[in-house]
């Protein structure tokens, strides 16, 4: 997918993509057999492609397609915040690619769920049948859909400046801030309301990650998950989609890596502090160098303070590689705290044999999933305004 | 569906009436659970591991064939848990260091007080009923199995192999039946009389009598009492239960307890965010207002200042030229005059 | 709605829904209310 060519239009691009690019192969297998996977699932059952059983209900695609999914996906609301509500215009051309990521990201999380729960077909049930209100996960629901309605809106300028649609586009971009508000305050509720998901089993998650302080860490968390997405997704996109973006967006690159290098690195400071109030609390320090302990330590030093530090390493020294190696650490530090959560540390004092471990058909239709996201990704962004500004439109905000 | 309509409307009524919910509705309220509801005491000192609840819980409950059959007492040495097929199973225990007869333990749904099972699952599939049964709706149930998750005793259990309609599993305390008059399938079948239905109240004072009387045989605790709020089971037995299977770690408060200080969080941030992000809002628009204001003036100032050099420069320059023109009147003037006194001495020569 | 309420469970059921019932009122008079307290900038 990487095209060499320098300085060539769009359509000349268009033209001059084979079809058989390493990157559209690989995608073309994972393709192919997740539909083939997705055919199995939905004739023969979850038991068909799952080692999901009675004791553990939830496996690999609660703990990464939903937990781990909607906390890479918080790029969009932190930008936004960041951008409409703290006033730092400076990073605006980090907008819309983190948004345009967000909205892919929960539409992913709610595809995911078809293939998760057993009758999809009845998602909406909780809203227009019967509502639970009790459960937390009633609200997540709620937030959730609400808030891919709201990721819809926002990114919706994009594709009607693609369109051609001034009209309507104007009406969009009127909501802009209304629909920061919104997403933010959804955003809070259902971020911290997945971890408040385990509150109801304190018998069943080992202490030393049960908290009742559990939505709180899981909010916080999804900032710094956010902040770290949009500088790696930056890398990643700059790498590959260089010759769609437009001079600001290149210019603002190195600036908008620092300064949310920076911002990630204070909050993962706080995020380790109240982990730490978290032991504290329960008075769990002699669980620390136990078997999970010293687990437990992996994920807090490793994964939440040495990249607290590297990222204000590479802030003071302004060294953006740096910075963005440390948002893959960070990256890979937030899938490990939702594995934990809800597989490692779940189930803790079930025995060796009756633990959970997932099936590689699992992990297939997840790969299936992703790769849709990502050929999704590239059809926009190669597309549509989102890493330069429509040139009819570039003279506002 | 009835239920769930009826359920729904209560709730819209609820919205509507809030003020007129009599004074039950405060936040100390001790909740008690339904007066008069059932219950079944399983005492585990005698029972014999026959089996018979299981044969009688699959009849009734229509339930598929299981794999071995009910007589086949081989199946008791295993640890064995309900699953998608079997509502309850008995297990054994040897426990040789406290009772020379090994245990049996019946393991169903306990049907809580305060359901966790409940209390989780978003579409309110679950209901307490006031009979004492804890009974599931498959026709609005989503399949989402947080309800498993939420189980402190791994009750539920799901149908992993359907395809279109899965639903979950587990022990319906034969609410059927018992709205029919009619005894639970196992406790009708039990030979023993390990299983004894009744009101929950009366259960308990039949269970502390039995060990008031036989001390040396009993446990002196009643598992189900306490227990996450309380169960509608209740347990007496003469090992310690953490040695049959029972978990003594589950503590006394009710399952809805954990998630409500963090459901009650919701409405605050609802009331609270807009307020506080709409004050950073402003402090970054003022912000952005004032350094616009400040710009504005700084380029007033420079074009002003400009402006005053401009006109000073102007000024100078034609003091400037004036005085030169002055100096070169003078200078001329002053020549002229020389030359006049010179050509009035030259012509004093001449002449 | 004069009936007792005998457990936490079916006390949660009905005041969790009242609350969500406010909130999503409240989400929308506050936009509202956001526009009547700005009103005098815009002109
Ligand atoms: S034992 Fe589990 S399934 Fe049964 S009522 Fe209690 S929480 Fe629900
Ligand atoms: S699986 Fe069904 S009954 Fe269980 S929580 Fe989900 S919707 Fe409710
Ligand atoms: S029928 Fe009675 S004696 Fe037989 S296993 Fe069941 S509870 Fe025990």
């Amino acid at each position: 997918m990487a095209e060499e060519e320098k300085q060539v239009t769009r359509h000349d691009v268009e033209e001059s993509r084979s079809l058989f690019t390493p990157f559209n192969m690989i995608a073309g297998i994972f393709l192919i057999v997740g539909v083939i996977l997705a055919f199995k699932r939905f004739t023969g059952g979850l038991g068909a492609v799952t080692n999901l059983d009675h004791n553990n209900p939830w496996g690999f695609w609660i703990g990464f397609d939903l937990l781990t999914g909607v906390a890479l996906a918080a790029g969009g609301y932190v930008t936004a915040a960041c951008v409409e509500i703290f006033g730092m215009k400076k990073y605006h051309a980090a907008l819309r690619p983190a948004i345009l990521t967000g909205f892919l990201g929960y539409s992913l999380v709610v595809f995911a769920l078809l293939f998760d729960v057993g009758r999809p077909w009845r998602l909406p049930y909780p809203f227009i049948v019967n509502q639970g209100v009790t459960s937390v996960m009633f609200e997540v629901g709620a937030c959730v859909a609400l808030y891919l309605t709201v990721l819809f809106l926002e990114f919706s300028p994009a594709a009607l400046e693609w369109l051609g649609m001034k009209k309507v586009r104007k009406l969009a971009i009127r909501l802009t801030m209304v629909l920061t508000f919104l997403g933010v305050i959804l955003s809070t509720l259902h971020q911290s309301s997945l971890g408040a998901m385990y509150l109801i089993a304190p018998s069943k998650l080992h202490p030393l990650w049960y908290s009742p302080y559990l939505p709180v860490f899981f909010f916080v968390s999804s900032i710094a998950a956010g902040l770290s997405m949009v500088v790696f997704e930056s890398t990643l996109s700059y790498k590959n989609f260089r010759n769609k973006m437009d001079e600001e967006h290149k210019k603002s690159r190195n600036a908008i890596t620092i300064g949310f290098g920076r911002a990630a690195s204070l909050v993962l400071a706080g995020y380790f502090a109240i982990k730490i109030f978290g032991v504290a609390l329960g008075n769990h320090w002699n669980l620390l160098f136990t078997n999970m302990g010293l687990w437990f330590q992996v994920e807090m030093l490793g994964f939440v303070l040495l990249p607290c530090f590297l990222y204000a390493i590479g802030v003071r020294e302004k060294n953006v590689k740096l910075i963005r190696f440390t948002a893959f650490w960070t990256v890979l530090g937030i899938v490990l705290n939702r594995f934990n959560v809800s597989l490692v540390a779940f189930n803790w004092q079930l025995p060796m044999e009756a633990r959970y471990f997932p099936s590689w058909m699992e992990i297939g239709i997840t790969l299936f999933i992703v790769t849709v996201g990502l050929v999704v990704f590239r059809f926009i962004v190669t597309r549509m305004p989102i890493f330069y500004e429509h040139p009819e439109y570039s003279t506002e905000h | 569906m009835s239920t769930s309509r009826r359920k729904f409307l209560k709730w819209m009524a609820a919205a509507g009436a809030a003020a007129t919910v009599p004074e039950k509705l405060s936040a100390h309220e001790h909740f008690t659970g339904y007066p008069d509801s059932y219950g079944v005491l399983h005492d585990t000192t005698l029972c014999i591991g026959c089996r018979s609840c299981e044969a009688a819980c699959n009849e009734v409950n229509d339930l598929p064939e299981p794999d071995k059959p009910f007589d086949d007492l081989s199946v008791l040495k295993e640890k064995r848990r309900t699953d998608d097929k079997s509502y309850t199973i008995v297990n054994k225990y040897d426990v040789e260091e406290h009772l020379r007869s090994p245990v049996f333990r019946k393991f169903q749904c306990n049907h809580c007080l305060e359901p966790a099972c409940a209390s989780a699952c978003f579409v309110g599939a679950f209901t307490k009923t006031p009979e004492g049964a804890v009974v599931y709706d498959a026709s609005v149930c989503v399949g989402c199995r947080y309800c498993m998750i939420a189980c402190p005793f791994d009750v539920p259990t799901y149908e992993y192999n359907k395809a279109l309609e899965p639903r979950v599993m587990k022990c319906t305390m034969c609410h059927p039946r018992l709205k029919e008059g009619k005894l639970p399938g196992c406790v009708e079948a039990c030979p023993m009389e390990a299983l004894t239905f009744g009101k929950r109240e009366d259960l308990i004072s039949i269970a502390q009598e039995r060990i008031r009387k036989y001390p040396d045989r009993y446990v002196d605790h009643i598992y189900g009492i306490e227990e996450m709020g309380g169960t509608s089971w209740i347990y007496i037995t003469g090992a310690p239960y953490e040695e049959i299977g029972f978990r003594t770690d589950l503590g006394i408060t009710p399952a809805p307890e954990f998630t409500s200080g963090a459901l009650a969080m919701v409405p605050i941030v609802v009331g609270m965010w807009p307020v506080l992000l709409g004050g950073i809002y402003a402090i970054s628009k003022r912000k952005e207002q004032i350094a616009k204001k400040e710009k504005e003036d700084e380029v007033t100032r420079a074009v002003n200042e400009n402006q005053a050099k401009a006109d000073e420069n102007l000024k100078n320059t034609k003091e400037k030229a004036q005085k030169d023109q002055e100096f070169a009147v003078e200078k001329a003037v002053k020549k002229a005059l020389e030359e006049a006194e010179k050509n009035k001495d030259s012509g004093k020569e001449e002449s | 709605m004069s009936e007792t309420i005998h457990t936490l469970q079916e006390f949660m059921t009905q005041t969790k829904g009242v609350i969500y019932l406010l909130a999503l009122g409240f989400l929308v008079s506050f936009t509202w209310f956001w526009t009547f307290l700005h009103k005098k900038d815009k002109d």
